[in-house]
């Protein structure tokens, strides 16, 4: 089985500060890591290639040159083969040209992907246009929400969560999946992992390289236009009961909920 | 912060950063639980295992990755009783089982036995004590009867750490009573081995997430090709690997000491009382002061004996019961100072401090203790100008 992780750099932090004149985020000072959420994707993947020996993982970011950080963090908890989509093309890509990236970048792949995984968003745009999007371009069944996964001959059984339920679907492989938090603890880097990591050069791949249409990337190519970006003004409002026995509260809750008619 | 330059290779400080991230994140939100319910941490050293954090002191041949430097070891156990020895005695108590095999083992016994420890797959346990035989190791009771090609080994073993969560065990018995201590033979034996059995598991006032438990021999039969090194020879192996091992130890009471100082300085900069954060007392500040020092003095002293160690060295039983013996009394020092400074929160469990004053006390008995170090210091010390006088 060969299966693609898409993984993104972002800034650590879950406090995107804003420059509030360019509407842009503030990334100076800011360590990088791995989007979280291509934290959980990736730990799928690699417990899926402990279950199914054989399986091939392979890291693919699109950024800038340091980006190669998480590309070596990948190969540091187990990936196998890693591709930095990295040229001045690319720059300012928006969700849909990034989609288009990326595609080229996995339908250029040698053996076909079984199997792609993303981070449910990332932490930095929130967009979860990505992963979505990639499965377009390539034409092939998405799972959004993912958090549970199993491999039996060309089907995958996968299960999704949602705010207020549980679904699981089958679903012929080649499919792309989207992963939540709730799907596993993500594995640290081993010893050898990182030591190969380090001895690694990551040759960038270009725009070229992959066939991109130079009309479909960057800046330029992008629909989105960002009007506005403000923080919201936090919640205010709200009832809390506190110190009473539990039942007592309890009751006060339905009651409240049974006044405005919600239950 | 500022840190003394102890010229650690890249590896060490590799080892270090890594051991310092795992132990923050996978063992301190758990170490109260364990420590409360004594359970053993079975998935922490399965996790370390593929991280290949368990094979740190098992050479490249079988398995592991030490070439030579035995730093990066010793810091991973320190880094890891930062957080919680009850965590790394389980650690460290595998390598204490595997120090027989590596030092007095044959080629055969080192292939079969090592690689599984240096992938965590499989954990050791080192059985020297018994009901009678505590620091001195000549009330040694279990006895192991050559027949056939087999050694039928019969007795009990006391407060083994490990005891029915490891699967590979070095056992002492005695060969030939008459020989006293050079009488005394060293057993690999398998869990699941017929007439090997475990007793009970013990309540103890510390590192209780550590199993200690006892080993019960009745006609267990164990292959010849089990026997470490000669017959008559297990009383060296037992020496030799607390020479090399008892660092390990002030490894872990320096790590403990260093848990339970940044502990107490962080509380003495935020807890105000007379209107300003206790620090600012000279009286407390002083005693965080003798802390700090004690804890870099004993890691420096601790550093030094493994690279005298690794530096080839022959004679060293010295300072390893020195280490040994200095770094715990620091971990026992500085965790009851801690206590003291966190003052009644501190005597709480919902403070870290209480559990590491408790955890500390282990350090200055067991691998000896520490009366027995300084025995073999003062022996030492003896046999040394009575050599110079001469
Ligand atoms: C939690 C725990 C885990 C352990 N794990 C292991 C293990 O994995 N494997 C193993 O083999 N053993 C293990 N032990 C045993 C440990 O090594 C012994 O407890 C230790 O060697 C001391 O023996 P003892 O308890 O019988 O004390 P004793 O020998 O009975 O000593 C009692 C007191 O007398 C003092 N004393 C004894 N002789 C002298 C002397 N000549 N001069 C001055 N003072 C002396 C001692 O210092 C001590 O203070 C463990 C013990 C504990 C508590």
């Amino acid at each position: 089985m060969h299966i693609v992780v898409c993984v993104k750099q972002v800034p650590n932090t879950t406090q995107v500060r804003i420059d509030p004149e360019t509407h842009t985020l503030v990334r100076d000072g800011v360590e990088s890591v791995m989007n979280p959420f291509d934290e959980n994707a990736l730990e799928m993947a690699l417990q899926l290639k402990e279950k199914h020996p054989g399986t091939q993982v392979t890291a693919l970011t699109m950024g800038p040159p340091q980006a190669e950080a998480v590309l070596k963090e990948a190969v540091g908890r187990g990936a196998d083969q890693v591709m930095l989509l990295c040229d001045q093309a690319f720059a300012g890509s928006d969700t849909w040209a990034t989609s288009y990236a990326l595609s080229r970048a996995i339908s250029q792949m040698a053996p076909p992907p079984d199997l792609v995984l993303f981070g449910k968003q990332a932490i930095d745009g929130d967009t979860a246009q990505v992963g979505p999007g990639v499965a377009d371009w390539l034409n092939l069944p998405c799972i959004t929400y993912a958090y549970g996964i199993e491999i039996d001959g060309g089907m995958a059984t996968v299960q999704r969560s949602f705010e207020d339920g549980y679904e699981t679907l089958e679903v012929a492989l080649p499919c792309a999946l989207t992963v939540v938090k709730e799907a596993n603890v993500p594995r640290m880097a081993s010893l050898r992992g990182k030591m190969a990591a380090r001895k690694l050069t990551i040759e960038p791949t270009t725009a070229a390289a992959i066939g991109a249409d130079p009309d479909k990337i960057g800046l330029a190519a992008s629909p989105t236009r960002v009007m506005k970006i403000f923080s919201p003004p936090p919640k205010t409002g709200g009832v809390m009961w506190q110190g009473e026995e539990p039942a007592a509260m309890a009751r006060k809750l339905v009651e409240a909920l049974r006044e405005r008619q919600l239950i | 912060m500022a840190e003394l330059n102890y010229g650690l290779s890249e590896l060490a400080q590799e080892i270090r950063s890594m051991m310092r991230e795992f132990a923050q994140t996978r063992v301190k939100p758990v170490r109260a639980e364990l420590d409360e319910n004594g359970q053993f941490p079975t998935e922490i050293l399965r996790e370390m295992g593929k991280m290949d954090l368990m094979g740190l002191y098992i050479p490249v041949e079988y398995g592991g990755t030490f070439e030579g430097d035995s730093l990066p070891n010793l810091i991973a156990v320190e880094e890891l009783s930062r957080v919680c020895i009850g965590v790394s005695v389980s650690y460290a108590a595998t390598g204490l089982g595997a120090d027989p095999i590596l030092i007095g083992g044959n080629d055969d016994q080192k292939k079969k036995y090592l690689p599984p420890l240096a992938s965590g797959e499989k954990l050791a346990a080192y059985a020297l004590t018994e009901p009678n035989a505590g620091s001195d190791v000549s009330g040694m009771r279990t006895t192991a009867v050559k027949k056939g090609d087999t050694y039928i080994l019969n007795g009990t073993k006391q407060w083994i750490t490990n005891g029915g969560e490891a699967d590979i065990y070095t056992v002492f018995a005695v060969t030939d009573k008459a020989r006293g201590a050079r009488g005394v033979s060293a057993f690999i034996v398998e869990k699941g081995t017929p007439g090997f059995s475990f007793g009970k598991k013990e309540n103890k006032l510390g590192i209780r997430a550590s199993a200690t438990r006892e080993l019960i021999f009745e006609d267990c039969a164990v292959p010849a090709e089990n026997l470490i090194g000669r017959e008559g020879t297990g009383f060296i192996w037992a020496m030799k690997t607390f020479d090399v091992s008892r660092p390990g130890i002030a490894a872990q009471a320096v790590g403990l000491a260093q848990g339970a100082l940044d502990e107490a300085v962080t509380y003495a900069k935020v807890r105000e009382q007379f209107g300003r954060p206790i620090i600012a007392n000279q009286g407390l500040s002083w005693m965080l002061a003798d802390m700090a020092t004690q804890v870099e003095a004993a890691r420096a002293l601790t550093y030094a004996v493994v690279r005298t160690i690794d530096s080839g060295a022959k004679d060293y039983s010295k300072f390893s019961a020195m280490c040994k013996v200095y770094a715990s009394d620091v971990a026992m020092q500085v965790t009851t100072d801690a206590v003291q400074v966190l003052g009644g929160y501190g005597y709480m469990k919902e403070y870290p401090v209480e559990k590491m004053m408790r955890d500390a006390k282990i350090l200055q008995i067991y691998e000896g203790t520490n009366q027995i170090q300084r025995d073999i210091i003062g022996l030492a010390l003896n046999k040394e100008y009575a050599a110079a006088a001469r």
